[in-house]
């Protein structure tokens, strides 16, 4: 189904000009001037040397940069690209860059990706992130390989990541998607992943471009999207990903992101994970899970001071959405000293389960709740830090498994929260 | 003499007497009309009662703030309180109605700017409901966004939003039905005029690194930096 409402006539003009094409390589871009160069090369690169034969383009979809992203990308020509000597483009790689409107949003340059792939017929689409500062050509085939020659409907990543990186992942978006969708995904809200074209196709046909999901998580819903739809999921492990210096999400951004599109989408797709399915596989293709453990100078008093301020303050927040006895635990723990303060994983198992379980009731606005959540989180990540300071990157993988394990066992308390047994 | 005071009595007596036989009648509709009026009100009562038990209004009323308000004054729940002020304002218009029929003087005049009143009373509760709805909407993002911001005395910020707003909303209500409008509004813009001088106080000297912070964050990198403190890393989320 093709949706080229939303794209210019200029850009759909310079489409139409590429012509049917096998590849698409989305980029989404807002002021990423010092990285796009390095992407598009690594992008290019990538193309003509797995894919010399295949006919592709390089599509970016830009909010409004006012740092010359766009004449970056465009100024990108095939004789830039930096491979080795014995490669030959067999086919002209176009690069072509649109500003789409009502930007910036990670929702609306997918929807322009989409519309675009879909109007050219691509067999396969890949979205590579202009955070991604580590991308190697190598990361191309590893995303596009598992679609175009294994008939796999999505391909997300594995990176090799610091221990301490991407904790609202480790410690809400994975082991909850697992638990709940049954399905062992690492990077369920991915930077870079690749899809086919009918996925691609059934992506544009949802109904969620003009709602909040459209904008924001938009990536995780569509993920959650494939593995209700039961399309077949593979995991390819990439390499490493850099740490981001100045991440371009605050934390209660990224909390509406994760938990928000999570709790979002388990009102949307209640019927599907209530049911009891069986689980759906995901395979990972050449995983590493080993993880950087370089030194980091994260502030674990800040944490610890947020999350009292939080528990004190938000009281009459928590009460409406809590129950009295999760509620009690937390007030327990903010009486806790520092080096006394732990925040196990059954509590907060049962915290992000009452909540998801607000969420659903609405008992006060759901972006409250969410914004709730977020002082709770920093607790969370105080223990999950101090867990973890000595630890290797195996130990920090058992733990979060364990973690994975509780989700899992409370999901029959979720079930009764939802029915409104408890 | 005697004769005629007996006469001037007897027309007298039978003056009253026609009189009372005028009024009597009137008096019987008048009293049916209130006890007519009672059962309305009462049927009216428990019907929307239920009805607003059905719709799960006390869950609104929670949601809005107003329950909280309401126990703390000592008051029962919003769909007591609702199903009894319409029980109250029925049976009185019916009471009214009921005294206009004894054809008293004047009596109709106050009858219908009472049932005038209503329709604007009824435009200065909404007022108040909707308000309270938006003073606690509003105070729970500004606490939220407070604590999320690790600001100092975030409940402080969330209860100054929230009476601006309920002064504001009483000061529109008042205005609605007329009552001391140009006091509350006065009154009002006091308040909210010391409040905001404190705040900008309160900010400019008090938050004197929030508002430094703040400023070159919006503005750029202005001033030196600060390099007697260590660099920390982010914390990443995603």
């Amino acid at each position: 189904m093709s949706d080229a409402s939303i794209l210019s006539d200029d850009f759909i003009r310079a489409l139409i000009n590429v012509g049917q094409v096998d590849v698409v390589v989305g980029l989404p871009t807002y002021n990423d001037g010092q990285t796009v160069g390095h992407i598009v090369q690594a992008v290019r690169a990538g193309l003509l040397n797995c894919f010399p034969r295949a006919r592709a383009v390089i599509i970016n979809a830009d909010g409004g940069s006012s740092d010359g992203t766009q004449d970056l990308v465009r100024a990108a020509s095939i004789s830039d690209v930096n491979i080795a000597s014995d490669v030959r483009a067999l086919r002209t790689l176009h690069s072509i860059s649109t500003q789409y409107e009502g930007g910036p949003a990670s929702g609306i340059a997918l929807h322009t990706i989409l519309a675009a792939a879909d109007l050219l017929q691509a067999r396969a689409c890949a979205v590579v992130s202009p955070e991604s500062t580590t991308l190697e050509p190598q990361w191309i085939e590893r995303l596009l390989r598992p679609v175009l020659s294994e008939g796999k409907d999505l391909a997300l990543p594995v990176y090799r990541r610091h221990k301490f990186d991407g904790l609202l992942i480790q410690n809400l978006a994975y082991p909850m998607t697992r638990a709940i969708y049954r399905c062992p995904v690492r990077e369920p809200y991915p930077a870079d992943f690749a899809f086919s074209g009918s996925l691609g196709s059934h992506f544009l046909a949802q109904d969620i471009w003009e709602q909040e999901q459209g904008r924001r998580g938009t990536e995780l819903w569509l993920s959650l999207l494939a593995l209700v739809g039961r399309f077949k999921v593979a995991q390819s492990f990439l390499g490493t990903k850099a740490r981001l210096e100045n991440p371009r999400l605050d934390l209660v951004s990224a909390m509406r992101g994760t938990a928000g599109t999570l709790f979002s989408s388990m009102d949307t797709f209640a019927s599907a994970w209530t049911s009891g399915r069986e689980p759906l596989e995901a395979p990972c293709q050449g995983c590493e899970p080993a993880g950087n453990l370089e030194p980091l100078r994260l502030n674990r008093k800040r944490l610890y001071e947020a999350f009292r301020l939080g528990a004190s303050e938000l009281e009459p927040v928590f009460l409406s959405i809590l129950t009295a006895e999760t509620h009690g635990g937390i007030r327990q723990l903010a009486a806790a000293p520092e080096d006394k303060f732990e925040y196990s994983a059954e509590l907060w198992v049962r915290t992000v389960y009452e909540f998801a379980a607000g969420f659903h009731k609405a008992v006060i606005d759901r972006d409250h709740i969410v914004q709730a959540l977020v002082p709770l989180f920093r607790g969370r990540a105080f223990t999950f830090l101090t867990e973890n300071r000595e630890t290797s990157a195996e130990e920090v993988e058992s733990n979060v498994e364990a973690l994975c394990q509780t989700f899992e066992n409370q999901k029959p308390y979720l079930l009764e929260l939802w029915d409104g047994r408890k | 003499m005697w004769q005629n005071f007996i006469a001037e009595l007897v027309r007298t007596m039978d003056d009253i007497l026609r009189s009372i036989a005028r009024f009597l009648p009137r008096f019987l509709e008048m009293l049916a009309i209130v006890v007519a009026g009672l059962v309305v009100a009462l049927v009216l009562k428990y019907l929307l009662r239920s009805l607003l038990r059905l719709a799960r209004f006390d869950k609104l009323s929670e949601r809005t703030g107003a329950t909280h308000l309401l126990r703390g004054a000592a008051l029962p729940s919003l769909t007591e309180l609702v199903s009894r002020f319409v029980f109250w304002v029925s049976w009185f218009g019916f009471i009214l109605l009921g005294i206009s029929v004894l054809g008293v003087v004047g009596i109709e005049q106050h009858v219908t700017s009472f049932f005038g009143f209503l329709p604007r009373l009824f435009v200065a509760l909404l007022i108040l409901f909707f308000g309270l709805l938006g003073a606690s909407f509003f105070s729970r993002a500004a606490l939220l966004s407070g604590v999320n911001a690790s600001l100092p005395s975030p409940r402080l910020i969330s209860w100054a939003v929230r009476t601006m707003i309920i002064l504001f909303v009483i000061s529109m209500a008042f205005e609605e039905i007329g009552v001391g409008s140009r006091t509350v509004i006065v009154a009002f813009t006091l308040t909210f005029g010391a409040l905001m001088l404190g705040l900008a106080l309160a900010f400019g000297l008090g938050g004197k690194d929030l508002a430094r912070k703040y400023l070159e964050k919006r503005f750029g990198e202005q001033f030196p930096e600060d390099h007697s403190k260590e660099r920390e890393d982010e914390l990443s989320p995603l």
